[in-house]
């Protein structure tokens, strides 16, 4: 008995976990009737035409392209940058160097709430509303404080003795980051990287404000459109074919990544 | 060598602060000088109002219900969740002869608990929506199917029952991620600690009392802060899953959706910052409290 508690609550819980997000795959094969009458049965015959319907009319196929070229474009920029500011704090002495340090790290201390009304006047004013380059630009400008942050204290630990030996070699001081340092600090690229690219891909308030095209929704805006119009025309199959197509992706990413993920998301945390 | 230095600092550190100033600090100033305008969105029309959207804050009952509800969430979600990430978490450290070890299968148990924290909270509100449905939600379909029609509800619709409906998947979608962080801090605990407390003849609460808990208080703090922001937040939640949104009847109304309609369903710009403003000092106060509880006595392990 004594032994079984431990099992009884962790089981409890992972039910309460699994149960709804298998009840939506399973309902994504079900016919409308079948949804509406009997929330409970297996789907009988799997009607794959719900995926169809969701990818296709409803534009789930769309949207994760959109959401694909987005988060591609704003993780490349935010890597990049983040880390070449990360390295030159890091491992440069300079005037003003802990005052670049403070200003971009002070930033992850304010709410985007907070932001959200001027920002939305100054995208409008460099013409970047609706745009692709607009919501990469601001993505990567919010993600690159808390890369700096986490790479900051990083690329602190690194020894030093290979970047001497290779300036010794006459390496530029680009060369020396790009081929030397950076390769080192993989670990801690790979971890804020996952990190950033969760954060990045699940954004919903910035995308709301920024990019109000439907053509160039993101996944989770199109989504979210799709619930709310599906009242008029009750959709449900192809509502739940497109919260499981949606979800899909990070569940493949997850099964193959998991111990990184896991790993790289909490020491995000405890940071 | 010198010039090719400041070359490469100029080059690495300039097109990060140009973004940085452009597009994160700037809003950030403006939004402090627009919270004492009138500002509608017209170019040039911003008229001084000093601290007159503030004063009208106060007795706006729309984001009155919005602070209260927020207040809730902030004394409610990060509380249930660490009690219960907490609980999780040691349970699944009573395994193995001395009970002292993850029990079979705990690798498998926090890779299901963790998956939700990778979704969206967008995905997951959708998903919650279903799953309150009145007439095919998997809620009340569990509950009838179980013989017990009389509790099944509709239950984004009614009053008293919203809230805590849209709290419950705030804490659904997190207490796994903190589960797993919170066992991580308790592989961390040295083992002769627990042996040392298993031969003084304590039992499992002493021991969760005594050891587990004050050493794993500094990530417990952790979560406060990060579930605390989270609570201040529920954009996401409130705005796709509950009626109007934030209804019934402001019931589930938060600030930030308060914020998000007043300027870009209504235009004025000027009284949202203001909002915006509020939500700032609600963060910051919440930082300050956060940090001066950590400052108690810390426990060396030597």
């Amino acid at each position: 008995m004594r032994r079984a508690l431990p099992h009884v609550a962790m089981l409890c819980w992972g039910v309460v976990t699994a149960f709804p997000l298998l009840w939506a795959v399973l309902s994504s094969f079900k016919t409308d009737q079948q949804i509406l009458t009997d929330p409970w049965s297996l789907p009988t015959d799997p009607q794959f035409g719900n995926w169809a319907r969701a990818w296709g009319e409803a534009n789930i196929g769309r949207y994760l392209l959109n959401s694909l070229i987005v988060v591609g474009g704003a993780l490349v920029l935010t890597m990049l940058l983040g880390s070449l500011v990360a390295y030159a704090l890091a491992r440069y002495e300079f005037l003003g160097n802990r005052l670049i340090y403070y200003v971009f790290v002070s930033a992850m201390f304010f709410p985007v709430f907070l932001a959200l009304v001027p920002l939305f006047f100054v995208v409008r004013q460099l013409g970047l509303l609706d745009t692709y380059q607009g919501l990469i630009l601001v993505y990567a400008a919010y993600a690159v404080p808390f890369t700096v942050f986490f790479l900051h204290s990083f690329f602190r630990t690194l020894p030093s003795e290979v970047a001497e030996a290779a300036f010794l070699d006459g390496c530029s001081h680009g060369a020396v980051f790009f081929r030397v340092m950076l390769p080192m600090a993989r670990p801690g690229l790979v971890a804020v990287g996952i990190f950033n690219f969760l954060g990045l891909w699940n954004q919903y308030l910035l995308p709301m404000v920024l990019n109000t095209d439907p053509d160039r929704y993101v996944l989770v805006q199109g989504l979210a459109n799709l619930s709310v119009s599906q009242g008029y025309r009750s959709d449900w199959s192809g509502l739940f074919a497109g919260l499981t197509i949606a979800m899909l992706p990070v569940l493949i990413a997850y099964v193959a990544f998991q111990r990184h993920i896991r790993a790289g998301m909490t020491a995000g945390a405890v940071k | 060598m010198k010039h090719g230095r400041f070359r490469f600092l100029v080059g690495a550190l300039l097109p990060a602060l140009v973004l940085h100033g452009v597009f994160v600090l700037s809003p950030y100033a403006q939004a402090f000088y627009l919270s004492l305008t009138d500002w509608t969105g017209v170019a040039g029309e911003a008229n001084f109002v000093g601290a007159g959207n503030f004063a009208r804050l106060g007795g706006d009952s729309l984001f009155l219900d919005a602070v209260r509800n927020n207040a809730v969430m902030l004394a409610v979600v990060p509380l249930v969740t660490i009690a219960l990430g907490l609980f999780l978490a040691s349970m699944l450290h009573l395994g193995g002869k001395d009970g002292r070890r993850p029990i079979a299968g705990a690798k498998g148990y926090q890779i299901v608990y963790f998956f939700p924290q990778l979704l969206s909270l967008v995905m997951i509100a959708v998903l919650w929506m279903f799953v309150y449905n009145p007439n095919t939600g998997l809620l009340n379909g569990a509950l009838r199917a179980v013989g017990l029609d009389g509790l099944a509800r509709s239950w984004l619709a009614e009053p008293s029952l919203a809230l805590p409906a849209v709290m419950a998947v705030l804490v659904w979608s997190s207490v796994g991620f903190y589960m797993v962080l919170f066992s991580a801090a308790i592989d961390a605990i040295p083992r002769e600690l627990y042996e040392a407390a298993l031969l003084d003849g304590a039992n499992n609460w002493a021991m969760f009392r005594r050891v587990t808990l004050p050493l794993v208080r500094d990530t417990v703090q952790v979560a406060f802060v990060y579930l605390g922001i989270g609570a201040l937040d529920g954009f996401a939640v409130a705005q796709i899953m509950t009626v109007g949104p934030g209804g019934p009847d402001g019931a589930t109304e938060v600030m930030g959706l308060t914020l998000w309609r007043t300027a870009f369903t209504f235009g004025k710009f000027g009284y949202a910052s203001a909002m915006g403003v509020a939500l700032f000092f609600a963060a910051l106060t919440l930082a300050v409290l956060a940090l001066r509880a950590g400052r108690k006595e810390r426990i060396e392990l030597a």
